[in-house]
């Protein structure tokens, strides 16, 4: 799809979004939200004197009444939707050619353990905290649009041998 | 007038009707844009890929203008959104460890669940770990997290209002920043051209 019909279809989603339900369109929170559900199963004594966990069960954020996690299971249906008609549905490891499997799934979990603690430390990703942010004008938004890609582009230029074949790392 | 479910125009289960049904669209987009492919993230860091950047603004700035006029046009009340309360110090720490991990990792967290739904192996592995870094952080809320996470608070902070300049001028100035970023990107793009192999260039549909 194009990429800017494809970016105002996801500005009326967003719109659309915060008619309906006064919230944005965020990603971490509903992972944020089946954590803590499971570790309050698990142990609920302990969730229960956590003080992060604590105050969202007094607030009743049962994952299975939460915007976001209903959210995520679209998110789900949709993108196999799009991947069936475009034909791009299959099993797969994306990366750049020059990495291994086994460095791209090691670099991938590194990655997506960053991404548990920066979520929850800044309040949101970039969907619910940067986009959904920046279209409600909130100073938090564009923070967080600064933060991730200002320090994307420094730590791109790190980690350059990830994503880009150079004479380093051609053998 | 909106917002809906906030005040009580909707009741709960249409409210989470609606958040399947956005949430299909969301991810159909995030397919259709292509943002399943990791390299296509990626991209936007080394400029061999404007396709992030033209999402992502083009996203923001209709959110952004759609908003402002059903807000003046009284047809929703911001006010009673979840609109985010500013806390600049652990949001910009949190969104430096995310810029690293988005370079690591090659995805965020709704990127990574909708390329994980279409069959990317290294999808479902960076979910597994966004669980467990969430998990780690809750664990060690108490003792690590907590001041850190509650300080740097200004309450709810519009940025024009932060600026001191009126809602309709920043939202000017931020388009023109945007139409220019995707002049930028896309100049950016173009340079790449002879460096990249016809399988790159098919790989990311450039």
């Amino acid at each position: 799809m194009n990429s800017y019909l494809a970016g105002f279809l996801l500005g009326l989603l967003i719109i659309a979004a915060y008619y309906i339900s006064g919230e944005g369109l965020g990603s971490s929170g509903g992972y944020r939200d089946c954590v803590i559900a499971t570790i309050h199963d698990v142990a609920p004594s302990y969730a229960e004197k956590n003080s992060f966990i604590a105050p969202r069960l007094q607030a009743g954020h049962s994952p299975s009444h939460t915007f976001l996690v209903y959210l995520l299971l679209g998110v789900i249906f949709g993108s196999i939707i799009s991947a069936v008609l475009y034909g791009r549905l299959k099993w797969s490891i994306g990366k750049a050619p020059h990495i291994t499997n086994k460095k791209r799934l090691y670099l991938a979990l590194i990655g997506g353990i960053l991404w548990g603690i920066g979520t929850q430390l800044g309040r949101g990703c970039t969907s619910g905290l940067v986009l959904s942010g920046m279209a409600v004008n909130s100073l938090s938004g564009y923070i967080g649009l600064v933060g991730i890609f200002g320090a994307g582009f420094v730590f791109a230029y790190i980690f350059k041998s990830i994503w880009i074949k150079t004479s380093k790392n051609k053998k | 007038m909106g917002p809906l479910f906030p005040q009580g125009l909707i009741n709960e289960e249409y409210n989470l009707i609606f958040a399947f049904l956005i949430g299909i669209g969301f991810g159909y987009l995030l397919e259709a844009a292509g943002f399943t492919n990791t390299r296509k993230l990626a991209g936007v860091f080394y400029g061999y890929d404007a396709t992030v950047i033209k999402v992502f603004f083009t996203a923001a700035v209709t959110a952004l203008i759609g908003l402002f006029i059903l807000h003046n046009m009284g047809w929703i009340d911001i006010t009673l959104t979840f609109y985010p309360k500013t806390f600049w110090i652990p949001t910009l720490i949190g969104a430096v460890i995310m810029g690293l991990g988005f370079v690591i990792g090659g995805f965020c967290p709704g990127t990574s669940l909708s390329a994980a739904s279409t069959g990317k192996i290294d999808a479902l592995v960076f979910i597994g770990g966004v669980i467990l870094g969430i998990a780690g952080f809750i664990f060690t809320y108490d003792f690590l997290w907590k001041e850190l996470r509650m300080s740097g608070a200004m309450g709810k902070v519009d940025i024009a209002q932060w600026l001191g300049i009126r809602e309709g001028l920043f939202i000017f100035l931020f388009t023109m920043l945007a139409l220019a970023s995707f002049y930028v990107f896309q100049l950016w793009q173009d340079s790449w051209q002879r460096k990249l192999s016809e399988e790159d260039k098919n790989e990311l549909g450039l």
